[in-house]
C-alpha cells in the first residue's frame, strides 16, 4: 500500500506537469483524468474510499466531459494549436516557475516541522454520511442551494 | 498496519497546488486557465483528506464533499463565461478581455 501511495503521486505529478506544458487541448484533458484517477487511488491508499468513488465519479466523470462538450462546441482546431505553441515559449515558465517554487519551497520549510506518521484508519461511508445528515446538515443544503446557483447562471450565460 | 510519513502527503498536495498555479500564470488559453483552477482546488482536497487520514476523522471528507460541489459550481459558471467570451471575441485568449484598461 505504501509503495501503491508513491507511485500513484509520482503518475499523479508527471500527469499534472504535462497538463500545463501541452498545447493540444484534447491531450491534456485526458492528462488531468489520468492525474484525477492517480490522486483518487492515492485517496483509497488514505483510507478514504467514499472520497476516491467520487473523485472518480464526479471530477473525472463529470466534471471533465462538461469540458470535452465546451471544446466541442467551441471547435478549437489546428489555428488554436499553432497560436499555443507561440504563446508557450520556454521563458513564460520562468518567473511564475520561480515564484511557484518560491512558494512551494516556503511550504517544504513548514512542513519539515511536522514529523508524525499516519497509521491508515478507514473512514468509510456510513461515517461519513452520519456527519453529513447530522452536525453538517446545514452545510449540505447550503452546498445544494450552490449547485442550484451555478445551474441557474450557467444556463443564463450559455443563452443566446 | 503501514504508515505513510503525513509530511509526504502534504508535500504532494503542495507540488500539484504549485503546478496549478504555475499553469494559471503562464497560460493564455481560458480553458487551460480553467484547468489549472480545477488542479489546484483538486490539490486543497488532496491536503483535506490527507489531514483526515492523519488524524482518523470523517470530516476531512466532509470538506473535500464541499470542495467537490464548489468545483462543480465552479466549472459550470467557468464554461458558461467561455462560450459566452467565444462568442463575443472569436478567440479563446484571455489578453483580448483587456477592453476596461484596468
Amino acid at each position: 500500500m505504501t509503495f501503491l501511495f508513491y507511485l500513484a503521486g509520482a503518475i499523479a505529478i508527471i500527469a499534472t506537469f504535462a497538463v500545463i506544458v501541452q498545447t493540444n487541448i484534447v491531450h491534456a484533458l485526458l492528462y488531468l483524468i489520468l492525474s484525477l484517477l492517480a490522486v483518487a487511488v492515492i485517496f483509497y491508499v488514505l483510507g478514504a474510499p467514499f472520497a476516491a468513488v467520487l473523485e472518480a465519479i464526479v471530477y473525472a466523470g463529470a466534471i471533465l466531459v462538461l469540458f470535452l462538450f465546451v471544446i466541442m462546441m467551441l471547435n478549437l482546431g489546428q489555428h488554436t494549436r499553432d497560436q499555443e505553441k507561440g504563446w508557450l515559449t520556454g521563458r513564460m515558465f520562468l518567473a511564475p516557475g520561480l515564484m511557484s517554487a518560491l512558494l512551494l519551497g516556503q511550504l517544504l520549510n513548514v512542513l519539515s516541522q511536522v514529523d508524525q506518521n499516519m497509521a491508515v484508519t478507514r473512514v468509510g461511508v456510513m461515517e461519513v454520511s452520519a456527519l453529513l445528515f447530522g452536525p453538517y446538515v446545514l452545510a449540505v443544503e447550503l452546498a445544494s442551494i450552490l449547485l442550484l446557483a451555478g445551474l441557474v447562471s450557467a444556463y443564463h450565460l450559455a443563452k443566446r | 498496519m503501514e504508515t505513510i510519513p503525513v509530511e509526504h502527503g502534504f508535500v504532494l498536495a503542495g507540488i500539484l497546488f504549485c503546478l496549478g498555479l504555475i499553469g494559471v500564470l503562464t497560460r493564455r488559453n481560458v480553458v487551460f486557465v480553467l484547468m489549472s483552477l480545477e488542479i489546484m482546488l483538486n490539490a486543497s482536497g488532496l491536503a483535506f483528506i490527507v489531514a483526515a487520514a492523519r488524524w482518523g476523522h470523517a470530516e476531512g471528507q466532509v470538506m473535500f464533499l464541499m470542495i467537490l460541489t464548489l468545483a462543480a459550481a465552479e466549472v459550470a459558471v467557468g464554461l458558461g463565461l467561455i462560450i459566452q467570451m467565444f462568442r463575443r471575441f472569436q478567440t479563446v485568449d484571455i489578453n483580448v478581455l483587456s477592453e476596461m484598461k484596468g
